[in-house]
C-alpha cells in the first residue's frame, strides 16, 4: 500500500474520502456481506483504496496483418498512453495453422497478427518494454505453444521465466461455448491448461496462465446472471485440474483471473460485478479451502462489450462505450478495454482504438471515478440487486452441476450451448419486436433520407458511414515468405528432436510446456507443433443441438 | 406443399455462431426444415452437406471478413457439384460496400447483422417460389 495518497477537493470545496463507510449515512449498519475494500468478501473490491491508489490497467485489444504491422499499432497506442498490450491473433494462429496452410487462406493477417514462429513473435515486441508493460495473449487452444515463444521473447528482453508478468487468455472451455477456436477434444483441451497452470505455478509465479472469460459466453447470448455463474463452473475446473496436479489452491489460484462483458442496464452490471466478487471469495475460502486473501480476489477484465454496439448509427456507439467504461469504473475492474464504435463492421482502425483509449482516460483525468472507493456502495437500490444477482448465479451454478452433470459434461454435449443459443435467439426476437429497447434499431431509427448529408457521392459511400479498417492480402503474402525462410534456415535435426519431446510428454502425460519451450526455440512452426498434439489428442466432435 | 429445406453453415476458421444457430432456430421456428453444419467447415464439405441433404437453400454466416473469397469459393464448387441452382444467402459482419461484389459473385442474397427474421424468412419463400417457377 502505497504511502501518501494524493488530496481530492471538488470545486465546491468538499474533500472526497477515499472511502465512504455506514458512518456517512447516520450510522447505518455496515452488513457483513459488503463489508469493507479490500477484505473479505470483497464486495467493494479487492483492494483497500482501489484506484485512488491506482487508476484500472488499459488494454485494447490490438493485432492485425503482419507482425511489424501490429508492433507499430503497440507502439502507437503505448505513445498514446495505454499501459499494457491484449494481442490479437488472427484466426489460422487461433487454430493452429501456419500462413501457408490451405485452411489458413483468405484469413491470414485479418481478425489479428500472424504467428507462425519464435520469429514472429520476435518482430512482434521489437522495442517494447515488456518488463513495463504486461501483455495479454488473447490464445486459447495453442496457448500453451504462444505462452512458451512469449516467455522466450521474454528471456530475450532479459526477463527471466521467474519475473515474467502478463496473462493468457487460455480458457479453452468457453471456446466451446463461444468464440469456437477449439481444436482439441474437451479433456485434452482442460489437460493443456493444467498444464500451463502448473508449470507457471512452478516456475513462473508472477504470469497469469488463465483468463476466465465469461465475456464471449455472453457475447454469444447468456445473459448476465448466466455469464459469471457458467464462467464460475468453468474456473471450478481448472482449479480441480490444479489440485489434481499436487498443487495447493493458494499456489495458483491467486493466478487465475477473469475476463467479463459489460453492456445493458448499468445498474445490473455493476451489481453483477459487486455479486461476483463476494461470491468468488466465498466459493474459494468455503469450498476450496483457500486461506491467502490473494486467492480469494477475482481480479478481471472489465470492459465494453461489442453485442451491446449497433450497426446502425455507428457513431452512438462512441457514446455506449463511454457509459460501458463507466460502468466498469464503478464496477471495480482492475483492467479495462472497450469495443471501438466500428466493432459491429470490423477490427478497429486508428482512429477508432484511440477514442476508445482516450474515452478511459477522460474518465481516469476528469470524471472523479479514481477518487473514491465503490462510489455505488451502500446504496440501497444497488446493494439490493447485488444480493440478488448472488442469488441467482449461485442457483445457475447448481442447475448447470444438477440437471447438466457438470461444466465439462455440459460442454462436451453440447447443454450449454444449447441454452445460450436459445437465450440469444430470445434477446434477438426482443430487439426486433421493441420489447428491448435500442436506439437506432428498435427506437429513433433513421432512413436515409434522414441522415445528414456529407458530401457528394454519399449514396455510393457506406451507408452507416464510418471509415473501415482495410485488409491487406500483400500482408499474408509476407508472412508465408517469413514463414519458408524461418523453415529453409533452421536446424532440422533439432526440429525433429524437440517435436518428438512434445509428443512424447503429450502421450505419456507429462507437462509439455518444457518440450514447447524446446520446440519453439528450434523454430518449430506452431503449425507443426500443433499437428503433433493433434496426433495424440484427435479432436474435437462439435456436438451439433440446436 | 413440402417443407423448404435449409443448410445454414459456417465455413472456414470463424467461431462467431450466435447469428448462425440463432437464424437457424428463427426459421426453423418459421416452418423451415433447417439444417445447421456446425463450425469450422471447409467449402467441399458445405456442398457435399448441400448435396446429402439435398437442401433447397445455402446460407453462409461469417464474420471474420472472409467473406468475398469464400463466397467466391463457394460459388465456384457448387457449379462443379452441378447445384448451382441452389438459393444462396450471406449472412454476417458485411460491410454495406460488399454486398454488390457478393450478388455479382451470386449471392442472391446478403443479410448483414441485425437483418430481421421475416425479412429473411420472406426473402426464402419468395426467391424459391420465382426460381421454381423459372425452372
Amino acid at each position: 500500500m502505497p504511502g501518501k495518497i494524493r488530496d481530492v477537493i471538488l470545486e465546491s470545496g468538499i474533500a472526497v474520502k477515499p472511502v465512504y463507510g455506514p458512518e456517512d449515512v447516520n450510522g447505518a449498519e455496515l452488513s457483513p456481506e459488503i463489508g469493507k475494500p479490500g477484505e473479505f468478501p470483497f464486495t467493494r473490491g479487492i483492494h483497500p483504496l482501489m484506484y485512488r491508489a491506482r487508476p484500472w490497467t488499459m488494454r485494447q485489444y490490438a493485432g492485425f496483418g503482419t507482425p511489424l504491422e501490429t508492433n507499430e499499432r503497440f507502439k502507437f497506442l503505448i505513445a498514446n498512453g495505454q499501459n499494457a498490450l491484449n494481442v490479437a491473433f488472427d484466426l489460422p494462429t487461433q487454430m493452429g495453422l501456419d500462413s501457408d496452410d490451405p485452411l489458413a487462406e483468405g484469413e491470414v493477417g485479418r481478425v489479428g497478427m500472424a504467428v507462425d514462429t519464435l520469429a514472429d513473435m520476435d518482430v512482434a515486441f521489437d522495442g517494447i518494454p515488456i518488463d513495463q508493460i504486461s501483455v495479454s495473449l488473447t490464445i486459447n487452444a495453442v496457448a500453451a505453444p504462444i505462452m512458451a515463444m512469449y516467455f522466450v521473447v521474454a528471456e530475450k528482453h532479459g526477463v527471466p521465466l521467474a519475473e515474467v508478468r502478463g496473462t493468457a487468455q487460455n480458457d479453452i472451455l468457453k471456446e466451446y461455448i463461444g468464440r469456437g477456436a477449439w481444436i482439441f477434444p474437451v479433456e485434452h483441451g482442460i489437460r493443456l491448461i493444467g498444464d500451463t497452470i502448473e508449470f507457471c505455478a512452478r516456475h513462473a509465479p508472477k504470469y497469469y496462465p488463465v483468463s476466465v472469460c465469461g465475456y464471449h459466453i455472453r457475447e454469444s447470448g447468456a445473459n448476465p446472471v448466466q455469464e459469471i455463474a457458467y464462467a464460475y463452473c468453468i474456473a471450478r475446473a481448472y482449479l480441480r485440474e490444479g489440485l489434481q496436479r499436487g498443487l495447493h489452491v493458494d499456489e495458483f489460484a491467486e493466478r487465475l483471473s477473469f475476463n467479463f462483458d459489460i453492456f445493458g442496464n448499468l445498474f445490473e452490471q455493476v451489481a453483477k460485478f459487486r455479486a461476483a466478487r463476494r461470491l468468488w471469495a466465498k466459493l474459494l475460502r468455503d469450498e476450496f479451502g483457500a486461506q491467502k486473501p490473494g486467492s480469494m480476489q477475482l481480479k478481471m477484465i472489465a470492459g465494453g462489450g461489442g453485442g451491446g454496439l449497433t450497426i446502425e448509427q455507428p457513431e452512438n456507439n462512441i457514446v455506449r462505450g463511454a457509459y460501458y467504461a463507466l460502468i466498469s469504473a464503478l464496477s471495480g475492474a482492475q483492467t479495462m478495454a472497450l469495443c471501438s464504435y466500428d466493432e459491429a463492421y470490423t477490427i478497429p482502425t486508428e482512429k477508432a482504438a484511440l477514442i476508445s483509449l482516450r474515452t478511459m482516460q477522460i474518465l481516469v483525468e476528469e470524471m472523479g471515478l479514481c477518487d473514491t472507493v465503490d462510489p455505488l456502495g451502500g446504496s440501497y437500490y444497488v446493494e439490493s440487486l447485488t444480493n440478488e444477482m448472488e442469488q441467482r448465479i449461485v442457483a445457475e451454478m447448481n442447475r448447470v452441476d444438477r440437471e447438466m452433470g457438470g461444466i465439462v459434461r455440459a460442454v462436451s454435449e453440447g447443454a450449454v450451448q444449447r441454452e445460450v443459443a436459445h437465450q440469444a435467439l430470445k434477446y434477438e426476437r426482443g430487439l426486433q419486436n421493441g420489447t428491448i429497447p435500442k436506439v437506432g434499431v428498435n427506437r429513433y431509427r433513421m432512413d436515409a433520407s434522414q441522415r445528414p448529408i456529407r458530401e457528394a457521392g454519399a449514396r455510393q459511400a457506406e451507408t452507416r458511414d464510418v471509415e473501415l479498417h482495410q485488409y491487406q492480402p500483400q500482408q499474408a503474402e509476407e508472412s508465408m515468405r517469413r514463414t519458408h525462410e524461418v523453415r529453409a534456415n533452421r536446424d532440422r535435426q533439432a526440429v525433429a528432436g524437440a517435436l518428438e519431446k512434445v509428443h512424447e510428454a503429450a502421450a505419456n502425460n507429462q507437462n509439455v510446456m518444457p518440450a514447447m519451450m524446446e520446440a519453439v526455440r528450434a523454430y518449430a512452426t506452431l503449425g507443426e507443433i500443433t499437428q503433433t498434439l493433434k496426433q495424440v489428442f484427435g479432436e474435437f466432435r462439435e456436438p451439433v443441438r440446436l | 406443399m413440402k417443407p423448404i429445406r435449409v443448410l445454414i453453415a459456417k465455413p472456414g476458421l470463424d467461431g462467431h455462431d450466435r447469428g448462425a444457430k440463432v437464424v437457424a432456430l428463427a426459421l426453423r421456428d418459421a416452418g423451415f426444415e433447417v439444417i445447421y453444419t456446425g463450425l469450422h467447415q471447409t467449402i467441399a464439405q458445405i456442398v457435399e452437406a448441400a448435396l446429402q441433404e439435398d437442401v433447397d437453400v445455402i446460407g453462409l454466416s461469417i464474420l471474420s471478413g472472409a467473406h468475398l473469397p469464400l463466397t467466391a469459393k463457394l460459388m465456384e464448387q457448387m457449379r462443379e457439384a452441378g447445384i448451382e441452382d441452389k438459393l444462396v444467402l450471406v449472412g454476417g459482419n458485411i460491410p454495406k460496400r460488399d454486398i454488390a461484389p457478393l450478388k455479382s459473385l451470386g449471392a442472391h442474397g446478403v443479410f448483414p447483422t441485425g437483418s430481421e427474421f421475416d425479412q429473411i424468412a420472406a426473402f426464402i419463400r419468395e426467391s424459391i417460389g420465382a426460381l421454381e417457377t423459372a425452372g
